[in-house]
C-alpha cells in the first residue's frame, strides 16, 4: 500500500448534520487502512442542491471556498459519489483560481474507489454475516463509473461489491434491477414527489422480496429517502452506509 | 403543462402505473441483452455518433449534396422552414393530385408539424397505417411513445376501440384476431388511397435515397399502391454515405425494441415509370438548436426511443405526462428549445441518473444537458422567490459560520416542532417519509471532541 498521507476528509453537510455516525466510519476506516486523515472544519457544502435546481451560477462562492478549505491536501475523500461528482462536474468555474479547481478535480475521491484505486487495498479481513443488499447510486454509478452500468457492454465490475465480498460470511444478494435510481434526485425528492415515492418504494420491494437484512450504499442521500419511505410503512430492513459496514467488519 | 402534476395524476392508478413501468423495462431488458450480443456495441455507438457530429458540423454541405442527387434521380425536392411551411407543401401536392384520403406510415416529424389535424380541416382523410398508431388515431390521442404509439394501452382497450370502430366482436381482446381485423381494415384503406406518406430514417446525401425502417411494411404497402409518395424529412436525419447505414441499422433496432434488425429496411432511390417521390425537408427550429452549443448534439437523434424505455420517470408517468410531441428524456431537451415556458417542467422531470445517456445509440449526453436546460430555464424565469433562497443558500455554504448557524437552528426547529407540524402539507418531503432521527450531534462537534 502506498503511503498515503494527507487526506482531507469532505463530509457532506446533510451527513455531518444527520449521520455522524457514517462520517465517523468513515475517518476511522481510513485510519484503520493507514492512512493519516484530517477533517478541515471549516467546510461547508459542494453547492449541488443549488446546481441541480437550475442555479449553478450562485454557487461560485460556495465552490470558492471548497478550493480553499481543501487545497493543502493531497486527495480530498468523501462518503457520497454525488457530491465528489459535483465538485468534479458540476462546478462553477471559480474566476482567478481555475488551476486549484483543475488540481482539486483530480484529487478528488469518493471512499470505496479511494480504497480501490489509490490505496490499491485488494484483501480486506473482517467478518459479516449478513445478506446485504447494494443500492448503486446513479451519480456513483454513471457519473464516477463505481460499477459496470448494466446499460453499456462492458466487462462486469463494482468497486463496492470488491470490497464487501471479501467479508467473511458477507452475502451479496442480486437484485432484479441492479442500477435502477431510487429517485431520490435531490430537489426532485420534493418538486416530483409522487413520482420520487414511487421510484424508492419499487427499489425497497426488490430488495425485501429478496430477503435483503440490510440494504447498503455510498451515498446517505439515496438511503435516507428510502429509510424514510420504509420507517413510514414499517418495513422490516436495515440500512448502513458502505463506510460503516467496512469499519464495523474490520474491528 | 406541468409535469409533477400530470405524473401524480398517473401515478394515482397504481396497478397500470406497475403494468407501464414492467412493459417498458422488458423492453428495455431485451436491449440491454440483445446489445450484449454484439461484440463491438459500443464501437458502433462511438462511430454512429461520430459520423453524426460529422453531419452537423456540415450539414448545408451534405443537404445540398442530397439535394442534388435525390433530384437527379427524379425525385422532387421541397424545403419547408416550419410546420406551416411542411403543412401547405404538403397540401399543395395533395391538390395537385385532387386527393382527398392518404395513408401514412409512422413520422414522428408530421405528428410534430400536426400534419394530420391540418389535412383533415381541408378536407383529406388521413388514415395512420402503424397499428399502434391507427389505435390512437381512432382514440384521437397522440402517440405516447414514439416507436411504441400505443405502448398505454392494454389489450382489452384495444379491443374496445375495435369494437366500436372496427365492429369486431365485444370482449374478444385475442392479439392475433385484433391484429387480423386491423389488417382487413387496413388493405380497404391502402387500395383507395392515390397518395402516401411516409417518414424517413436515413437520407443518404452521396446518393439521394433514403430509408424508411417498419416493422410492419406499411411504408411499403402505401407507396407501392400509390402513385405518389411524400416523404417528410426532418433536416437532421442525413447520413453521409450509404455505407454509414452498417452502422446505424444495426443500432437502431436494437436500441428500439431489441430486434437484430428492423423487419422491412426499405430504400427508396427514384420512382416507378408514371409516378412521383416528393421529399420535404423540414427545418422547423432545428437550426436554432443547431447554433446553441451545449444542445446541438440533441439532433443526433436517431428516434429509438430507447431513452423513453430505460427512463425511472417515464415508465412511470406515462408518455402524456410530457405534453409534447417526443416525450421522455430526448423530448424534454428538445422541447425546451421550441417553446421554453411551455416546457420549463420537463429538464426537472429527471433525477439526472444518467441511464438514458447509457443506452443512447448515438451517444448524446441526454442528462447532462437536462442539467443545462435547468441553468437555462432558471435564467430565464428571472428572479423569483426560488433564486433568491438559492442565493441565500450560497451565502450561506460560503460562510461556515452561517452554515453552522442556520444548521443548528434547522435542527433546533426539527426538535421542537411537534410531529404535527413537520409532517403537514409544509413539508414536502415529509408527507409519505420520515425524516432521519437526530442525532445528539454533528460530526463536526464529535470530531472537535475526538480528535486533534
Amino acid at each position: 500500500m502506498p503511503q498515503v498521507n494527507k487526506i482531507g476528509l469532505f463530509i457532506p453537510c446533510y451527513v455531518d448534520q444527520f449521520y455522524p455516525n457514517v462520517a465517523i466510519a468513515t475517518l476511522e476506516l481510513l485510519e484503520k487502512l493507514g492512512c493519516e486523515v484530517v477533517y478541515p472544519s471549516g467546510q461547508t457544502c459542494c453547492g449541488q442542491p443549488m446546481a441541480n435546481a437550475g442555479y449553478e451560477r450562485d454557487t461560485v462562492g460556495t465552490a470558492k471556498h471548497f478550493l480553499k478549505t481543501f487545497k493543502d491536501f493531497d486527495y480530498i475523500v468523501a462518503p457520497s459519489g454525488s457530491c465528489v461528482l459535483h465538485v468534479k462536474e458540476h462546478s462553477p468555474s471559480v474566476p482567478g483560481l481555475e488551476s486549484e479547481q483543475q488540481v482539486t478535480q483530480h484529487k478528488i475521491y469518493e471512499l470505496t474507489e479511494f480504497i480501490t484505486d489509490v490505496l490499491k487495498i485488494d484483501s480486506i479481513q473482517g467478518s459479516y454475516p449478513h445478506k446485504v443488499g447494494y443500492h448503486a447510486s446513479c451519480h456513483g454509478q454513471r457519473g464516477l463509473r463505481l460499477a459496470s452500468a448494466s446499460e453499456l457492454h462492458e466487462t462486469p465490475f463494482n468497486k463496492a461489491r470488491q470490497l464487501l465480498q471479501q467479508l467473511e460470511g458477507l452475502e451479496w444478494v442480486e437484485l432484479t434491477r441492479k442500477d435502477e435510481c431510487c429517485g431520490f434526485g435531490g430537489t426532485f425528492a420534493v418538486t416530483e414527489e409522487a413520482l420520487s415515492i414511487q421510484m424508492g418504494k419499487d427499489r425497497l420491494e426488490d430488495h425485501i422480496s429478496h430477503d435483503v437484512e440490510i440494504l447498503t450504499g455510498g451515498d446517505m442521500s439515496c438511503i435516507m429517502h428510502l429509510q424514510g419511505i420504509a420507517s413510514r410503512n414499517k418495513q422490516n430492513i436495515q440500512f448502513k452506509h458502505i463506510a460503516e459496514i467496512l469499519n464495523e467488519a474490520i474491528s | 403543462m406541468n409535469h409533477p402534476q400530470e405524473a401524480t395524476e398517473f401515478l394515482k392508478d397504481a396497478a397500470n402505473a406497475k403494468w407501464h413501468d414492467d412493459t417498458l423495462w422488458f423492453v428495455r431488458d431485451k436491449r440491454d441483452k440483445v446489445s450484449k450480443s454484439v461484440p463491438e456495441w459500443e464501437k458502433l455507438r462511438n462511430l454512429a455518433s461520430d459520423i453524426k457530429d460529422n453531419v452537423l458540423a456540415n450539414l448545408e454541405t451534405y443537404l445540398v449534396e442530397f439535394e442534388k442527387n435525390a433530384k437527379a434521380n427524379n425525385i422532387h425536392v421541397h424545403w419547408a422552414k416550419d410546420a406551416a411551411e411542411h403543412n401547405q407543401i404538403v397540401l399543395g401536392i395533395l391538390n395537385e393530385h385532387r386527393c382527398k384520403a392518404i395513408v401514412k406510415s409512422k413520422s414522428i416529424l408530421t405528428e410534430e408539424c400536426h400534419l394530420n389535424p391540418f389535412l383533415e380541416k381541408n378536407g383529406v382523410e388521413v388514415v395512420d397505417t402503424d397499428l399502434g398508431e391507427r389505435i390512437v388515431q381512432f382514440l384521437n390521442q397522440p402517440p405516447s411513445h414514439i416507436v411504441l404509439p400505443a405502448i398505454h394501452l392494454k389489450k382489452m382497450a384495444i379491443s374496445d376501440i375495435f369494437h366500436e370502430k372496427l365492429q369486431t366482436e365485444k370482449g374478444n381482446d385475442d392479439p392475433y384476431y385484433l391484429t387480423q381485423a386491423a389488417r382487413k381494415h387496413l388493405r380497404e384503406k391502402f387500395l383507395a388511397a392515390k397518395v402516401a406518406i411516409t417518414g424517413v430514417n436515413f437520407g443518404v446525401a452521396e446518393t439521394g435515397e433514403f430509408v424508411v425502417c417498419t416493422n410492419e411494411g406499411n411504408a411499403d404497402m402505401g407507396v407501392h399502391l400509390a402513385d405518389v409518395h411524400i416523404a417528410c424529412m426532418g433536416i437532421e436525419k442525413i447520413i453521409p454515405k450509404r455505407e454509414h447505414l452498417g452502422v446505424f441499422l444495426r443500432l437502431l433496432a436494437r436500441s428500439a425494441t431489441g430486434q437484430s434488425i428492423t423487419n422491412y429496411n426499405s430504400h427508396f432511390r427514384s420512382p416507378s415509370p408514371g409516378k412521383e417521390i416528393h421529399i420535404v425537408l423540414v427545418d422547423n427550429g432545428r437550426t436554432e438548436q443547431l447554433a446553441r452549443e451545449k444542445f446541438r448534439n440533441s439532433l443526433k437523434c436517431i428516434r429509438c426511443g430507447a431513452c423513453m424505455n430505460t427512463c425511472p420517470i417515464y415508465r412511470r408517468s406515462g408518455g402524456f405526462s410530457y405534453g409534447s410531441t417526443v416525450p421522455g428524456p430526448i423530448g424534454s431537451i428538445l422541447s425546451p428549445g421550441i417553446d421554453l415556458q411551455k416546457h420549463s417542467s420537463l429538464p426537472f422531470a429527471s433525477t439526472l441518473c444518467g441511464s438514458c445517456s447509457d443506452v443512447c445509440p448515438v451517444k448524446i449526453n441526454i442528462h447532462e444537458q437536462l442539467y443545462e436546460w435547468r441553468q437555462e430555464i432558471t435564467k430565464a424565469q428571472g428572479t423569483n422567490a426560488k433564486s433568491i433562497s438559492m442565493s441565500i443558500a450560497n451565502g450561506i455554504f460560503a460562510v461556515p459560520f452561517a452554515y453552522k448557524l442556520s444548521a443548528s437552528m434547522m435542527r433546533g426547529a426539527l426538535k421542537i416542532l411537534p410531529e404535527s407540524i413537520t409532517y403537514s402539507g409544509l413539508n414536502t418531503w415529509g408527507k409519505q417519509r420520515d425524516l432521519p432521527e437526530l442525532p445528539k450531534e454533528t460530526f463536526k462537534d464529535w470530531y472537535k471532541k475526538n480528535r486533534k
